[in-house]
């Protein structure tokens, strides 16, 4: 009993900065959904049953532009296949001496920044240390939507306009601290962005809409780098 | 007919827990096929560049706080600022560069 109260703690602790950071986006991607049109309750159930960042922001313009769920359904699979690689890392990391349905509730709270915190600890984790860590991420990122989607009814135009960059920059906080060691990975990020370009503002291709663009370039990118060049070990996920 | 907003949310839900839970409760091994590995591998950067740009652009009031926000945003990802210094800066950038062209006009 000690250990899973030790390893609760543990989580919390990694939970408390992770939660933070949840708090400030999620509050832009309520103030998107509102303004998108959503209520208040619909953009905070969306946080509570997803807990993404890109997906939910993705789902945003398919929503408004009445989109299939096909798209949808596709659109999300494609932009948070990330979570697969983490998923079946997770696996590795996950102590086998606990229950088998322990993995239903940990696989709900793999993030990015979950994953990372957990990844990064050394030998096997407890689930009860992914619970600590989702006893704060999930709330951070669930009062944060209700917070941004009700202030998104009353802030000026100015600042919303302001926030609603806050998640590219993140995205791109992600994706070019490491092209400054893997420099292939600035032709991966350039053609993806040049190629994004091309499909918004090349006439007959800008009829496509954008949840499937990001498919297709997220798929065509990825398979032709896997191509061009495979992955080393040393290359490999930072796990 | 109109989509319900909450077949979207079920949708949604259902595909992205699918995506977490299958390979944490089915895996026994290491993918070792190297395409699937690499394709893996690349899939964020390509996804997440794509979602970027040019969505950044239409994102802001006008087309150059758009710009500005973008550049401001690539050179602090590029001096390797926390994911959180990133976002407010790229915000900031937008916000002053709109009150200067307000004043502007």
């Amino acid at each position: 009993m000690a250990s899973r109260k030790q390893a609760f703690i543990g989580g919390m602790k990694a939970g408390i900065p992770i939660a933070l950071g949840y708090f400030a986006v999620s509050f832009t991607f309520g103030m998107m959904a509102v303004q998108a049109g959503l209520t208040v309750w619909q953009s905070t159930l969306i946080s509570l049953t997803n807990l993404t960042s890109a997906g939910q922001f993705a789902s945003l313009s398919i929503i408004t532009a009445g989109g299939s769920l096909v798209e949808l359904a596709l659109n999300q699979f494609v932009i948070n296949l990330r979570y697969m690689l983490m998923s079946f890392s997770v696996s590795q990391k996950l102590d086998r001496r606990y229950p088998f349905f322990h993995k239903f509730f940990v696989a709900f709270g793999i993030t990015d920044e979950i994953y990372g915190a957990s990844a990064s600890r050394p030998g096997k984790n407890s689930p009860w240390y992914h619970y600590g860590a989702m006893a704060l991420a999930i709330p951070g990122w669930t009062i944060g939507t209700l917070v941004g989607a009700a202030a998104g009814e009353i802030l000026p135009a100015i600042v919303m306009s302001a926030l609603s960059v806050a998640i590219y920059g993140m995205f791109l906080a992600i994706i070019i601290p490491p092209a400054k060691k893997n420099h292939f990975l600035w032709i991966v990020i350039l053609s993806a962005m040049a190629l994004g370009a091309i499909f918004k503002y090349v006439p007959g291709l800008n009829k496509i809409s954008s949840g499937f663009v990001i498919i297709i370039i997220t798929v065509l990118v990825s398979a032709l780098a896997a191509i061009i060049r495979p992955i080393r070990e040393e290359d490999g996920h930072a796990d | 007919m109109q989509i319900s907003i909450y077949l979207y949310i079920l949708v949604m839900a259902v595909v992205t827990y699918l995506v977490r839970a299958v390979p944490l409760l089915l895996s026994r091994k290491q993918i070792t096929n190297t395409f699937i590995k690499s394709f893996l591998f690349y899939m964020p950067y390509a996804c997440l560049a794509a979602m970027t740009f040019p969505a950044i652009l239409g994102a802001t009031s006008y087309l150059i706080s758009g710009i500005v926000g973008f550049v401001a945003a690539c050179i602090a990802a590029y001096l390797e600022r926390s994911m959180i210094t990133v976002a407010l800066i790229a915000c900031a950038a937008v916000f002053v560069t709109e009150q200067i062209i307000r004043w502007v006009a």
